[in-house]
């Protein structure tokens, strides 16, 4: 049984009712998850650095991020005389919707069990239904047409501003996130062909059964660090953040915005960081999967997700405190000389386990057909992959065509001491 | 009455769209206008059942190819008050008023056709003109249905023209790699390796410049 069961029997005011208030619920809780989010990415940030942090407003600074939206709100709206003003106006908007619609499909609650029929429920209002905004029939798809139309926002803010460093910004930020889509993507995909569904739902319920049926455990690890490394590219925040790095291009491509917009912006960023964690947990970490001890049994679920969306907050914050940015080729190197390589090779490891139990071949044939299988594709592929490096660095040697070091020909993470502009001069 | 209003609005959409992108003088505004017609006809696509499609339909059209073309235009720098309208071909107009009138009316007769075809038959009728209908009065099941056959008829009835497409793809990439890398090769400039991403690549370059 897929789908919400509260449009199971038709659809009707009530429906449309609870409907409404999940999407309010759900809005205001990000809105004010990201409020904190901000708060403590800044005090955390503060005490990795051995200073004190935001301590003004309210107790702890806990109202810092309220103050700094109250001040955004009367500020003046600047804009350059050489924008578009259209296009200026919209990009902000697309950004900050596009944050929102992405977490609908995160299921925040509800005991899920693995048994057929339905499970991860709950009763409101005397109705059945599922705790989250939306279940559509492409789930998981979803969240990859969001951040690719999320790539419009920063696009056209960097475009429209009329202004040489947002320009250089908006065109970082787009081929970065074109070049980490696909890694992302492909490692959604692993993900799909081990649960077997694109609904969110059913991903979670495919991993009730316990922590080693989590497809963090199934998928076999690569594919939750392949998700992890082009979800920090994608939601650029450091070491992937050249696109707003601030010794090269003042803010990147918000330069020019001011005011609301840039507030829009700076909600948008960081509700992208709570989104992707509760992604990642619903992908890989079991999404609300967790022991129910006592009492409510329905509050524990959530519980659980929202102490692994957190853990997630915090390794993104230790990223930007610990992780020195990467220079512009290292980017692109990684993403398409390591990372897409290494999960086309696991999802074909993977497709060949998923084909040995659909046809329920014995353990022998399995170990002879998804070893030797991979162990051939692998050979082949790094084959082909170092003959193409290596006509590479020939060619660069040989016309002269690029002043690119030969050594960054090779994976990023074979030279991981030069890395980070900053250092260099 | 709700699939009235859907296909008013996501249809209003997407010819607004398409009317926009032709008459928009600014390129930029013109690829906008693409993607709102995009994102109309994926719209038209869910009202239609049909999901994975307008899930492909977001991320591929509006998420990969308008934003390459988005790509280019920002690269190339073009001018907001580009003229288009120099050198049109003898004739053009009327080859094009031409075409696109015959494009029309082959349109209305694919539909009227159509509409005949589904007005005058019953199910079974159409059952034994080979057209099969499945259980579209059951969305609780189809849920995944539509990804499942669309990867069987992918896979089995027109294999060949899917991997001949991809084939073709293939050749077209290399073929754009060989010839973006001759003409650099040619004049002997020194510019980024790789075509299109010219820009990032050298402001990329600079702290290795540095170093060398």
């Amino acid at each position: 049984m897929t789908g919400d069961p509260l449009f199971a029997d038709g659809v009707d005011w009530g429906d449309i009712g609870i409907v409404g208030i999940k999407v309010l619920v759900a809005f205001a809780a990000l809105l004010v998850a990201t409020m904190f989010m901000i708060w403590f990415e800044r005090k955390l940030i503060s005490d990795m650095q051995h200073r004190i942090g935001p301590n003004v407003a309210g107790p702890w600074g806990l109202l810092q991020a309220f103050a700094d939206g109250v001040k955004f709100f009367f500020k003046e709206d600047l804009r350059p005389a050489n924008a578009d003003p259209l296009v200026f106006r919209l990009a902000p908007y697309i950004s900050a919707v596009t944050a929102f619609v992405a977490f609908a499909i995160v299921p925040i609650g509800g005991v899920f069990t693995d048994t057929p029929g339905r499970s991860g429920t709950v009763t409101l209002f005397g109705k059945e239904t599922i705790l989250q905004v939306a279940d559509p029939p492409v789930g998981i798809l979803l969240l990859l047409a969001m951040s690719s139309v999320a790539v419009y926002g920063v696009m056209l803010a960097g475009w429209s501003s009329g202004s040489k460093y947002p320009l250089i910004g908006s065109v970082r930020a787009s081929a970065q996130a074109i070049s980490y889509e696909a890694a992302l993507g492909m490692s959604v995909v692993a993900v799909v062909i081990t649960a077997g569904t694109l609904s969110t739902h059913e991903i979670v319920r495919a991993q009730a059964g316990g922590v080693n049926e989590w497809l963090l455990i199934t998928t076999g690890f690569v594919p939750f660090f392949v998700f992890l490394i082009s979800a920090t590219a994608e939601l650029n925040r450091p070491p992937f953040d050249l696109v707003e790095a601030e010794q090269e291009l003042v803010g990147g491509f918000h330069t020019e915005y001011s005011s609301i917009r840039f507030a829009l912006f700076f909600l948008a960023e960081f509700m992208n960081v709570i989104t992707m964690s509760a992604i990642m947990v619903t992908l890989f970490f079991g999404g609300t999967a967790g022991p129910v001890f006592f009492g409510w049994t329905w509050l524990w679920p959530t519980v659980w997700f929202l102490a692994k969306v957190f853990a997630f907050l915090f390794v993104f914050v230790w990223f930007r405190a610990t992780l020195p940015r990467l220079r512009y080729d290292q980017l692109m190197s990684l993403g398409w000389k390591v990372l897409i390589p290494v999960m086309l090779f696991w999802l074909m490891f993977l497709g060949l386990r998923q084909l040995v139990i659909d046809q329920g071949w014995s353990p022998l044939q399995e170990v002879v057909v998804v070893l030797g299988v991979s162990a051939a594709g692998l050979a082949l592929g790094w084959t082909l992959l170092a003959a193409a490096l290596r006509a590479a660095k020939r060619n660069t040697d040989s016309e002269g065509l690029d002043d690119h070091d030969p050594e960054d020909l090779m994976p990023v993470g074979a030279s991981p001491d030069d890395a980070g502009p900053g250092g260099e001069s | 009455m709700v699939e009235v209003v859907v296909f008013a609005v996501a249809g209003a959409a997407c010819l607004v769209g398409a009317v926009g992108v032709v008459l928009s003088r600014n390129p930029v505004h013109a690829a906008l206008m693409l993607v709102m017609t995009l994102f109309g006809i994926a719209v038209l696509f869910v009202a239609l059942q049909a999901h994975f499609i307008a899930a492909v339909q977001v991320i591929v059209y509006a998420g990969a190819i308008v934003v390459l073309f988005l790509f280019v235009i920002m690269l190339l720098g073009v001018d907001r008050a580009a003229e288009l309208s120099l050198g049109a071909l003898p004739a053009q107009r009327w080859t094009a008023a031409a075409f696109g009138l015959g494009g029309a009316a082959v349109l209305v007769w694919l539909v009227a056709a159509v509409d005949r075809i589904f007005k005058g038959a019953h199910s079974y009728e159409l059952e034994r003109a080979g057209i099969v209908v499945t259980e579209a009065d059951a969305p609780a099941t189809s849920y995944a249905t539509d990804v499942s056959a669309i990867a069987r008829s992918l896979f089995s009835d027109y294999v060949y023209a899917f991997e001949l497409t991809s084939l073709l793809l293939i050749v077209a990439v290399i073929g754009t790699v060989i010839l973006a890398r001759r003409s650099y090769g040619a004049d002997g400039r020194r510019a980024g390796q790789h075509g299109g991403e010219s820009a990032p690549a050298e402001s990329g370059a600079t702290p290795q410049k540095a170093r060398q």
